[in-house]
């Protein structure tokens, strides 16, 4: 049994990986192809996807109509069990807590992680992403550049299955043409933005996004990502024939028992146990990297939760992918007589730079799109199209009171009515009810559209982590607590989608249904909103100015890795967990590499 | 600090572009929130489902918790929802659907949200049965479709309420909010919106040509 617990692991084990989400998955995955012998530990319970995924299940089959409440904060059948904003037993502190400069984490504790019901955008960094100060003397320079990463986004795009176009656009990398699936025909109100963009001259490309528009290639894709190794290219393409193409029904958020998107317990993990090279530990919760008196990493510990045991397992190399700020609290209470501040922490920035995604929304009901005729619209569940940012050269030039971009993830149409569907209608409606009331909801229905503003957040010094001197977790390990504050630059940047989308939905001739903010602090999500939390182990030139290097190694021990978000010492516009699976593909065959010349 | 206004905002904000998504009432942190409302009666006193319910299993309503409404709150209940969703040539009425069951198991959940709204409504009810007393000597129930508008007309548009029917104009979007939440999850409701999704499909092919060129699109 791959499952196993610290009294029945099968040890010796070449590398302990903490985490399974994105990093963790396609950590197991990579080496465990290569004949590497891992041991995962997932604080949370073993999960099934197949068995587990309320596919079809409708609002009106689950209590208060699916509404999300504290104990499913983004709905009953949301595939996140035991996490969320709170998980019990396991408190966080922010400071200070009040609305706009505090932080809200957001923590799934299962197998898998929130792959299991990310939203599944896929996008490239480009080459300006990882030289941002380079070019406007901002933030930090990641030590790698996009041709470094490019390889790997190619790889990732091809194991976990990606739709999208091949078009490319400034700062906007499409790869070689022949890594991504057919995106899904746009719907009425994707045709709607296509015809309106040209206006404010912005571009309108397919959405990318983790959904098989079709099955994949099992019989060269194999052979592309794994050279000269025909065992693991038979497990990859059994792997690949068990996964269905999209059924284009039902939210992807509430998990996929085909396996036609990217879970990390669908596509990572399913060939990484057939290789036999992998054992996985659930409900550990690790707290302490353990070091050998050469201050080499030699293990970690954790409490098993379903025990209360504390355990010490142990491994050649260590992998931490636990979530970017999960993996600072590792190292901060990892203390020890070289390492008073925590482990791999000689430059004090464990913790430091803490990033999240700028966001803002806007939503508009147009009056052409009222009283359709009946339309499957579910699609692959969300962003047929999208618009990546488009004002490269105003910035460049200073036109712009904030010096990086956002996109814009749009969306409309006649999706499954949920609990929010005709509600709140008043201000198209005047207030009616009875006959007229049902009138108006089948008038209204499916003429809304909706701009997500996702921007780039320039790392700052108000925004970190550090151990809480007080508060300590159910299981006794002290906690995180947040200092959280936007800068200028997002506030600023929050404001301009806000205005661009209240002109954009005007010109379609449509209604903003709330008014645009202009507030700048009140126009920006919350720290930890988005849930794309990176930095925190940012990687560097050198070990004074940065936690890791380019192969995501710390400094200061050598067969310490970290393969989640902590990594980024920025974070560009684009979704986070594309560039995380990359960049742990390449940390993964730089150990692999080290380990053939027994280096590590 | 932030109003709910805001608060849904922000939820909104907060939810990635899934449309199915989008319009849940996402639960989220809201630092400094104020206490919920002042009706105490028949609080309930369950918890919840916990963070790790069966998701495949279908419940019945009250399966969490139990339903609190008495009898002649859901006599009240029927008649509004009803009056606010009735029968016609395309659906049944919001009662006929289970939505008086919806409504009774949101106001009796143990979550700060419906809390908040377990006051509205049922400190609603009060009011709209008072004013059915005063004006026409009977519950609201048992009053003619015609008496039940004269009450209802003045609050059906909060923005446009007299200063003094503010809170049960506010009452009165919150109800038509949730009759409507009932309803249009029902299989009846989404056949009324020709909801004609969620089944598992070969290929999508996007909507018809014929219909983007009648709209211009094409």
């Amino acid at each position: 049994m791959p499952f196993v617990t610290a009294s029945t692991q099968r040890g010796p084990y070449d590398v302990i990986i903490v985490g399974s989400g994105a990093g963790s998955g396609q950590a197991a995955y990579t080496l465990c192809m290569e004949g590497v012998r891992v041991l995962m530990l997932e604080a949370g319970r073993r999960y099934t996807p197949a068995r587990e995924s309320a596919m079809f299940q409708t609002p009106d089959m689950a209590p208060l109509g699916e509404a999300g409440t504290p104990d499913k904060n983004k709905g009953f059948y949301d595939a996140t069990v035991n996490g969320g904003w709170e998980v019990p037993g396991e408190p966080y502190v922010s400071i200070p807590d009040k609305w706009g400069s505090h932080f809200t984490w957001w923590r799934p504790r299962m197998l898998g992680g929130r792959t299991n019901h990310w939203g599944r955008i896929s996008l490239r960094n480009g080459p300006y992403d990882f030289k941002p100060r380079s070019r406007d003397g901002l933030g930090f320079d990641w030590p790698i550049t996009y041709d470094d990463v490019a390889p790997y986004y190619d790889k990732v795009e091809l194991l976990i299955g990606v739709y999208g176009g091949d078009a490319s656009l400034e700062n906007t990398p499409a790869g070689p043409g022949n890594t991504l699936l057919p995106p899904p025909k746009p719907l009425v109100s994707d045709h709607l933005l296509m015809k309106h963009a040209p206006r404010f001259d912005i571009p309108v490309l397919p959405g990318r996004r983790a959904v098989l528009t079709q099955a994949q290639d099992h019989r060269t894709i194999p052979a592309r990502l794994h050279p000269g190794n025909p065992r693991a290219q038979k497990i990859l393409a059994d792997a690949m024939r068990k996964r269905s193409p999209c059924l284009w029904a039902t939210p992807c958020g509430q998990g996929c028992a085909v396996a036609a998107n990217y879970q990390s317990t669908t596509v990572h993990l399913p060939p990484a146990l057939a290789t036999g090279n992998l054992d996985v530990i659930t409900d550990a919760m690790v707290y302490e990297v353990t070091l050998a008196k050469d201050g080499r990493a030699n293990g970690v510990r954790f409490v098993d939760a379903t025990t209360g045991r504390h355990e010490h397992v142990t491994a050649r190399v260590v992998v931490l992918g636990a979530s970017a700020f999960e993996t600072a609290r590792i190292l901060l209470n990892s203390k020890s007589g070289p390492f008073p501040n925590g482990v791999a922490n000689s430059s004090g920035l464990v913790g430091r730079y803490a990033l999240d995604t700028v966001g803002s929304s806007v939503s508009g009901q147009i009056p052409l799109l009222e009283n359709l005729p009946p339309l499957n619209e579910d699609a692959a569940d969300g962003l047929q199209v999208y618009v990546p940012w488009w004002l490269y050269q105003k910035q460049i030039a200073h036109k712009l009171p904030f010096p990086r971009g956002y996109h814009i993830e749009y969306g409309g149409g006649k999706g499954l009515p949920s609990i929010g569907t005709c509600a709140g209608l008043e201000w198209l409606t005047g207030g009616s009810y009875g006959r007229k009331f049902k009138e108006d909801a089948r008038r209204y229905y499916g003429s809304f559209i909706y701009f997500d503003g996702r921007g780039a957040m320039v790392p700052n010094d108000n925004c970190y982590v550090e151990i809480d001197p007080r508060v300590k977790d159910k299981f006794g390990i002290p906690v995180l607590r947040f200092h959280w504050q936007w800068g200028d630059y997002e506030q600023r940047q929050a404001v301009h989608m806000q205005e661009t989308f209240g002109e954009i939905i005007e010109s379609m001739g449509g209604r903003v249904q709330s008014p645009v903010i202009t507030d700048p602090v009140k126009a920006i999500a919350p720290g930890g909103y988005m849930i794309h939390e990176v930095g925190g182990t940012i990687m560097g030139a050198d070990a004074r100015s940065s936690v890791t290097n380019r192969w995501s190694q710390t400094w200061d021990v050598p067969n310490l890795f970290v393969a989640d978000g902590g990594v980024f010492p920025y974070n560009a516009d684009k979704n986070p967990t594309l560039t995380i699976m990359a960049l742990s593909w390449r940390m993964s065959d730089h150990i692999l590499d080290r380990m053939r010349r027994r280096e590590l | 600090m932030t109003d709910r206004r805001t608060t849904i905002k922000l939820i909104i904000a907060a939810t990635a572009a899934f449309p199915a998504l989008r319009a849940r009432a996402t639960y989220m942190l809201e630092p400094g929130a104020s206490e919920p409302g002042n009706v105490r009666q028949f609080e309930p006193t369950t918890q919840g489902y916990g963070p790790d319910p069966d998701l495949i299993k279908a419940y019945e309503k009250g399966a969490f918790w139990p339903l609190t409404m008495n009898a002649q709150q859901r006599q009240l209940a029927a008649a509004l929802s009803d009056l606010i969703i009735p029968e016609d040539e395309h659906s049944p009425a919001a009662s006929a659907v289970g939505v008086v069951d919806f409504i009774d198991e949101w106001v009796s959940a143990p979550y700060p949200l419906q809390r908040e709204d377990r006051a509205t409504v049922l400190n609603g009810f009060a009011w709209i049965d008072s004013a059915a007393q005063h004006r026409f000597a009977q519950p609201f129930a048992r009053l003619h479709e015609s008496q039940q508008r004269a009450i209802c007309d003045p609050i059906c548009n909060a923005s446009r309420a007299a200063a003094d029917l503010k809170v049960p104009a506010q009452f009165f979007a919150t109800y038509r909010n949730l009759t409507a939440a009932g309803f249009y999850t029902t299989v009846a409701g989404r056949k009324d919106l020709q909801y004609i999704g969620n089944v598992p499909l070969t290929h999508f092919d996007g909507p018809p040509v014929e219909l983007l060129r009648k709209l211009g699109l094409a």
